[in-house]
């Protein structure tokens, strides 16, 4: 049995990509002091949207802008309701995914059986949409370390309160995180059926965006880490599919859970170290999930 | 007459149901300390509030250096020349000390130069702070002196400092008033909010006095003595606290050589505790926030175990006993955070009440609540120690700060301990329910308790205590009596100020 290293880091890095979308945005959300369970359900409006559009125009490029657009407008729903609302950002994230889910699968019946376009190939013969994904992890992490405006986001997500006091917009900042996070989840959903799958499957997301939401954790709010975290995730994904090509005798189930597990142990290794360097490095924004009522 | 830094002219705020402000003017001259006095909810947050621009007046005009000033945001005030540093700090924990510097600036420049900026400033003013730390790692002090070099940076024509000395030891309080008088020196005019009496008669040229939203009254409080200040601002002679009447007896608790872990990375290990409490005796606590207070008062209520004969009630071991048990035998305690760890924010005061009180008091019976009888306690104590609600169903958060303390102190007095502690027993509450609840602690050590007060207020502990340990770090200091104490003393013993003495030596 071989399995060669780099075309493993190849499709590795195809695998890595949904999450890594998704996990980006919502790492920008989570620092401005959101807390959006609803990742999978923007994902999988994403996936569809995506599908729909580049397979009505023959254009996979044109798909993945109108998943993003579809990502952030459904986010928005959530926006409207835990910005506006005030209402439980957990309970609303949750609403936003089963929302999500079940849209799609209604609104994709007339997409099923047919096939994507195919994608032209970028640099290295690498898909485009994973090269956007590489770019954004530096993308995110200078913006979010070294522009004011992510300073205000940041500090918006760390103490509401005193960025209120201080004359910064609690709410723009969230609304406009919030959007972001779902037009990255929407991309993230997007490349599942543009790219991997070339076709439109009911669920397809298949728990991605949860995968994502506990990257953004185990990353300690990092850009970096995320992608450590994502490439984590598709590296096992991808060694568990090759073992089973290669016929290991391990059995099926065992190997399809490997990814997941992996991803579980590791963040729970990482948050009982946390546990104890808690704010030695950058770990959870303060105000994470919390609402801001402002008193006039 | 000078061109005024500020003024305003029959300023008006309303609130539903409230009336904040009502036809308020004052003006503040160029390089004066001009002080603005009031009991809580008189009205003097609501006020500077709309100077800053977080809030916006209903009526009357604001002018400044002449020209109308009506930001609609803190950012437009920011840049007509106005800072401010807040009551509760406005800081961001995670971010470092430039990055807060940077937030409270309009333009603030690249961080490199930024940080040189702020290593000046520091050098100029005499105030210590390293550009790159992580305002987390900071003390009380040091956090004030982020603020302070915000609002610096900006050149400010109007400086307002929101009650800044609460949280700070009496020498870095003189180091504040150092500054406050280089920079108005400068001409920076200075509008400064306090309840410390002594504070302002010693440092402020001017004082302006609110009561209920309205200017009682103008004065020069250098010539007036603190107790006429505060008959102002009560509108009214102040009760003279009651210390008769008391004799030091029997041994109630003792703590011999108690060492803790910090139960977080954050917080303050406690290191070889001894204390002994007699009975009609108040112990005085003092200490800057952060250095085991929190801890002790854990590790006395029950919340934290020690190791075994550590913590003897009238010679009874409790040290491993939990809170419930330790109430049974009649030690009490009361906590800083009265909103979360006193009381319950959403359960009503008769299920607060249960909370502390139903294993004393008899509240539950084979595992079922005596409502009745938990709804007759929590009137008892809404009664005797004159809590404003309109009734025991009330929910706590629904309380105002100090009627919620008064709460909260009431009714672990009115369960009879043998020995009650309590930490921060008036902050953030205005002189007459801290009055009362200070007079209601002296009355419990008459009755024969042993009373345990830790605090920062140092005026409250001098005028409370018989005798005063500092806690420093965790470590507690071998009592001294009160009697002839003086400030200066007590600063030293709480080991000055965190890194000044080398700055001020």
């Amino acid at each position: 049995m071989m399995i060669d290293p780099l075309s493993v880091f190849l499709v590795l890095l195809g695998a890595a990509t949904p999450i890594l979308f998704a996990a980006l945005g919502e790492l920008v959300a989570e620092r401005a002091g959101v807390l959006n369970l609803g990742v999978e359900g923007m994902m999988i409006t994403g996936a569809l949207a995506g599908f729909a559009a580049a397979y009505a125009s023959g254009n996979p490029f044109l798909g993945f802008a109108t998943a993003a657009v579809a990502g952030a407008a459904i986010s928005l729903l959530f926006a409207a309701l835990t910005q506006v609302f005030l209402s439980n950002q957990v309970a609303s994230g949750l609403a936003l995914t089963l929302f999500g889910l079940g849209l799609a699968a209604m609104l994709g019946k007339p997409f099923e059986g047919v096939r994507a376009p195919v994608m032209p190939a970028g640099p290295l013969r690498i898909n485009w949409i994973v090269w956007l994904g590489l770019v954004m992890v530096p993308a995110i992490w200078w913006f979010l370390n070294r522009t004011r405006r992510g300073l205000i986001l940041r500090a918006v997500g760390e103490n509401h309160d005193a960025a209120h006091a201080l004359g910064y917009n609690v709410r723009l900042t969230r609304l406009a995180a919030i959007a972001f996070g779902g037009a990255m989840a929407g991309i993230g959903g997007a490349f599942i059926s543009i790219a991997t799958v070339l076709q439109w499957t009911e669920g397809m997301t298949a728990g991605a965006g949860w995968i994502a939401l506990a990257i953004v954790v185990f990353s300690n709010w990092t850009a970096p880490g995320v992608l450590a975290g994502a490439w984590l995730f598709g590296g096992v994904t991808v060694l568990q599919l090759r073992l089973q090509a290669a016929g290991v005798a391990v059995p099926v189930q065992l190997l399809s859970m490997a990814p997941y597990l992996a991803t579980i142990i590791v963040l729970v290794a990482m948050s009982a170290r946390q546990k104890f360097s808690r704010r030695a490095g950058g770990a959870a924004p303060g105000s994470l999930g919390t609402n801001f009522h402002a008193l006039r | 007459m000078t061109a005024d830094v500020f003024r305003a002219t029959g300023i008006g705020k309303s609130y539903p149901g409230v009336r904040a402000n009502d036809d308020v003017s004052f003006s503040v001259a160029p390089g004066e300390i001009h002080a603005l006095l009031g009991e809580n909810g008189a009205g003097k947050s609501t006020l500077v509030k709309m100077i800053y621009g977080l809030v916006r007046p209903d009526q009357g005009q604001m002018f400044l250096s002449g020209a109308p000033h009506a930001p609609h945001d803190p950012r437009a005030a920011r840049a007509a020349g106005v800072a401010m540093v807040f009551q509760h700090f406005s800081l961001f924990d995670a971010l470092t000390v430039a990055e807060n510097v940077a937030l409270g600036m309009e333009n603030p420049p690249p961080r490199r130069e930024l940080s040189a900026r702020i290593a000046q400033v520091s050098r100029d003013f005499g105030l210590p702070l390293n550009p790159a730390r992580r305002v987390v790692t900071l003390s009380a002090g040091e956090r004030q002196r982020v603020e302070i070099i915000r609002c610096l940076l900006q050149d400010p024509r109007l400086l307002i400092m929101d009650e800044p000395t609460s949280v700070l030891t009496p020498q870095e309080a003189e180091l504040l008033f150092a500054t406050l008088r280089k920079l108005a020196g400068q001409g920076t005019a200075i509008l400064y909010i306090s309840h410390k009496l002594d504070e302002i008669r010693g440092h402020c040229d001017r004082a302006t006095i609110l009561r209920h939203g309205r200017v009682v009254d103008s004065c020069d409080p250098r010539a007036h003595s603190a107790r006429e200040l505060a008959a102002m601002m009560v509108g009214g002679t102040m009760r003279q606290i009651d210390r008769s009447g008391r004799q030091a007896g029997e041994v109630m608790l003792e703590v011999a050589g108690l060492s803790l872990p910090a139960p977080t990375r954050e917080g303050t290990a406690l290191k070889d505790v001894t204390l002994t409490l007699r009975a009609g005796e108040i112990l005085g606590i003092g200490g800057v926030a952060g250095n085991g207070q929190e801890e002790l008062l854990a590790a006395l209520s029950g919340e934290a175990r020690s190791a075994p004969g550590r913590i003897l009630l009238e010679g009874r071991d409790l040290s491993a006993s939990g809170p419930d048990a330790r109430r049974r035998a009649g030690l009490l305690a009361a906590p800083e955070d009265r909103l979360g760890h006193a009381a319950v924010p959403d359960f009503s005061l008769t299920e607060n009440t249960l909370l502390t009180a139903g294993p004393r008091k008899g509240l539950v019976r084979r595992g079922m609540i005596d409502h009745r009888g938990a709804r007759r306690f929590a009137e008892e104590v809404i009664a005797a120690f004159d809590v404003r609600t309109p009734g025991p169903g009330t929910a706590a958060k629904a309380l105002s700060g100090g009627n919620l303390q008064k709460f909260v102190i009431g009714r672990e007095v009115m369960q009879a301990p043998r020995v009650l502690i309590v930490n921060q027993p008036t902050w953030g509450v205005d002189a007459g329910a801290a009055a009362a609840v200070r007079q209601s602690l002296l009355d419990l050590a008459r009755q024969g308790a042993g009373v345990i007060v830790i605090s920062q207020d140092l005026d409250e502990l001098l005028e409370l205590s018989d005798r005063f340990s500092a806690l420093n770090e965790g470590r507690l200091s071998p009592p001294v009596p009160t009697e002839g104490l003086t400030l200066d003393r007590i600063g030293l013993m709480l080991g000055g100020a965190h890194g000044m003495e080398e700055a001020r030596i």
